[in-house]
C-alpha cells in the first residue's frame, strides 16, 4: 500500500476506481445469478415445491455432506443457467428490424448498471479520502433518474424491433407504464430532497446516519416510491410488458440465447439497483442507529459494506414474495393507480412537507 | 326467465387501498412457506420421485417382457400370435427356420431367433400376455422405460429375456407332464 502513496492522485484516484467499477459489477453480476436462484426457491416454497435441487457439476456428489447439501439448495443451477445461456441458439428471425433487435437488450442492461455508479454502498474502506461510491456526483438523484428512464428504451425498442404484435403489444405498455410511474417516483423524491437539502446521494445516507432514518419521516413517500419502483423493474404486479399468460412472453418474445439472458439480466440488475437506492434513501444506507459514523478502519468499512448489502437482500426478497401476494394489474388499473392517485399524494406530501419545512425554519 | 343478475358491490374506501389484498396474500404465502422451506424444520412432504418410486399395484399393466421357465430355458415357442394380435405393431419375431436352432427346452419344437419389442410403439394394452399359449410374455411392473435414440427403445429376446426373469409360478407344462402321466394310470380301476 505504501508504493501507491509516491503515485500521482489522478494515476490513484483512476486505479481506485477501476478497481471499485470491477468489484462492484463481479458482485453485481454474482448477485443477479443468485437472486435467480432465490426466486426460484422461494417462488417454489411459496407454491409447495421444492425448487432447482440436481443440479451439480462431476465429483461434487462425493464430497461428504457438504456436496449433497449444496446441491439440494440448488446452488449451481446458476451456472448452468449461465452456460445453457450461451449455449443456446442465437436465433435472428427473418422479419425483425435486426439494428434495433441488436440494440435493444443492450439498451436494456446498460442503464441498470449505470444506476449502481452513484449509489454509496459503503462508509469508508481503510483511510478516509477512500470512499465506497464509484462516483461521488452531486447531481446523484438526477443523475440515477435520467438513466433509470432511459431503460425503457431498450424494452420499447425490443418491442418495435420484433415486428409482431406481441411484443408490441408489449412495448407500448410499458411506455404507458413508465410515463405514469416515473412522474409519480420523481415527486416522491422531491420531499426527501427537501428535508436533506442535498442532491448528493452520500449526503442523504449521512443525514439519516445522524437524524433517523427517512421512512419515519417520510413514509409516504417511501410507500409511493416502492410501487414505483415495482412498475420500474417490470414485476409483478406490474409485469404488463412481459405478461407471459397474454402476451406470450411480451416485449422479449422473438429473443433467443444471450440477447434473452441479456433482457432478464436488465431486470434483475434493475432489481437490484431499485433495492439499493431504497435502503439509500429511507433505510439508512450503509448506516444502523448506532453505527452512524463513517469507518475508520479496514474492518468497521467491511462492516458497513455488509450492512448495505444485507439491507438490500430483504428488498430482494420483499420484491420476489410480492411476486405471489397479487394478480397482476389490468392495464386501466395501473394508469388509474399511476396518474389518479400516486401523483396528486405525492404532489400532497410535498406540500405537507414544505409546509412543515418553512414553519419549524430547519 | 333463469337469469340471474349477480349484484357488483362498489369496492370500498379501505379495499381500494389495495391493502386488505396485500395483507391476504402475505398470509396466503408465508402459510405455505412456513409449511415447505427446509431450513424451517419441515421434511420433504412430496415423493422425492427418481430416488423413491412408487410401488405399482398387483394386475398393473407396465413394459411386457419375455420370461423364462424354473429351468431357466426360453418359454416362447415362436407361434406369432402377439405378434399378429399387437395393435401398434410394436411386436416382431423372426421365427428359427427350418434348420434353425432347437428350442433349449425338450417339450418345445422351437424358440424365437430374435424378439423384438418396440417400447415406443407398445400401448401396454395387454393383448400379447392375453394371448400367449405358453403364457411366455407378461406385462410386468416397469412404467418409465428411457432411452438417448430410437434404437436403444427397441428390446431384443436378451435384454427382454433378461428383464422379464424367471415365472416360475406358472408351470404349465409340468402340470401338463403330471396330468399325462395320470391319464397312464387307468381311472377305472381304482373306482
Amino acid at each position: 500500500m505504501d508504493a501507491l502513496k509516491y503515485l500521482d492522485p489522478t494515476v490513484q484516484f483512476l486505479l481506485f476506481s477501476v478497481l471499485k467499477i470491477a468489484v462492484v459489477f463481479g458482485v453485481t453480476m454474482t448477485f443477479v445469478a443468485y437472486a435467480v436462484l432465490v426466486e426460484r426457491k422461494v417462488s417454489a416454497w411459496i407454491q409447495d415445491r421444492v425448487g432447482p435441487n440436481r443440479t451439480a457439476p462431476p465429483m461434487v456428489e462425493f464430497i461428504p455432506v457438504l456436496g449433497p447439501f449444496l446441491t439440494r439448495l440448488g446452488v449451481f443451477q446458476p451456472m448452468a443457467d449461465g452456460l445453457k445461456f450461451l449455449l443456446k441458439e442465437d436465433f435472428t428471425p427473418s422479419y425483425v428490424r435486426t439494428v434495433y433487435f441488436w440494440l435493444a437488450p443492450a439498451i436494456a442492461v446498460i442503464p441498470a448498471f449505470m444506476t449502481l455508479a452513484v449509489i454509496p454502498f459503503g462508509s469508508t474502506l481503510g483511510n478516509p479520502d477512500n470512499k465506497m461510491v464509484i462516483a461521488d456526483l452531486n447531481v446523484g438523484i438526477l443523475y440515477t433518474f435520467g438513466i433509470v428512464s432511459l431503460g425503457v428504451y431498450g424494452i420499447v425498442l425490443a418491442g418495435y424491433a420484433a415486428n409482431s404484435k406481441y411484443p408490441f403489444l408489449g412495448g407500448i405498455r410499458s411506455s404507458a407504464q413508465m410515463i405514469s410511474y416515473e412522474i409519480a417516483m420523481g415527486m416522491s423524491v422531491v420531499s426527501i430532497f427537501m428535508l436533506v437539502g442535498d442532491l448528493n446521494l452520500s449526503k442523504v445516507v449521512e443525514y439519516q446516519a445522524h437524524g433517523g432514518w427517512l421512512v419515519l419521516k417520510q413514509p409516504v413517500a417511501f410507500v409511493i416510491f416502492l410501487v414505483a419502483a415495482f412498475a420500474e423493474t417490470n414485476r409483478l404486479p406490474f409485469d404488463l410488458p412481459e405478461s407471459e399468460s397474454e402476451l406470450v412472453g411480451g416485449y422479449h418474445t422473438e429473443y433467443s440465447s444471450m440477447k434473452f439472458a441479456l433482457f432478464f439480466l436488465g431486470e434483475y440488475a434493475n432489481m437490484i439497483a431499485s433495492s439499493a437506492m431504497m435502503v439509500t434513501l429511507f433505510f439508512g444506507g450503509w448506516s444502523l442507529p448506532f453505527l452512524g459514523e463513517p469507518a475508520d478502519g479496514l474492518l468497521g468499512g467491511i462492516l458497513h459494506i455488509g450492512i448495505f448489502v444485507a439491507k438490500m437482500a430483504a428488498f430482494m426478497v420483499l420484491f420476489i414474495w410480492v411476486r405471489w401476494m397479487f394478480p397482476r394489474f389490468r392495464y386501466d388499473q395501473l394508469m388509474d393507480l399511476g396518474w389518479r392517485r400516486f401523483i396528486p399524494l405525492a404532489l400532497a406530501n410535498i406540500l405537507v412537507t414544505a409546509l412543515v419545512v418553512a414553519f419549524t425554519n430547519r | 326467465m333463469s337469469t340471474k343478475v349477480v349484484e357488483r358491490k362498489p369496492l370500498t374506501a379501505y379495499e381500494r387501498t389495495y391493502l386488505p389484498s396485500f395483507l391476504g396474500g402475505l398470509s396466503v404465502t408465508w402459510k405455505h412457506f412456513k409449511k415447505t422451506a427446509p431450513f424451517l424444520g419441515n421434511k420433504p412432504i412430496t415423493m422425492e420421485y427418481p430416488e423413491q418410486k412408487w410401488v405399482v399395484p398387483e394386475g398393473y399393466r407396465g413394459a411386457p417382457y419375455l420370461v423364462k421357465d424354473q429351468d431357466g430355458a426360453t418359454k416362447c415357442v415362436s407361434c406369432q400370435l402377439c405378434e399378429f394380435v399387437c395393435p401398434p405393431k410394436a411386436i416382431r419375431i423372426t421365427p428359427p427356420g427350418q434348420d434353425g436352432k432347437p428350442a433349449d427346452r425338450s417339450n418345445a419344437e422351437k424358440m424365437p431367433k430374435e424378439f423384438e419389442i418396440n417400447m415406443l410403439r407398445c400401448i401396454f394394452c395387454g393383448l400379447c400376455q392375453e394371448v400367449c399359449p405358453e403364457e411366455a410374455i407378461f406385462l410386468q411392473k416397469d412404467y418409465s422405460l428411457t432411452g438417448t435414440s430410437r434404437e436403444e427403445m427397441i428390446y431384443d429376446k436378451e435384454k427382454l429375456l433378461k428383464l422379464g426373469g424367471t415365472h416360475a409360478g406358472i408351470q404349465k407344462w409340468k402340470h401338463k407332464l403330471e396330468e399325462a402321466s395320470e391319464q397312464e394310470v387307468f381311472p377305472l380301476t381304482t373306482t
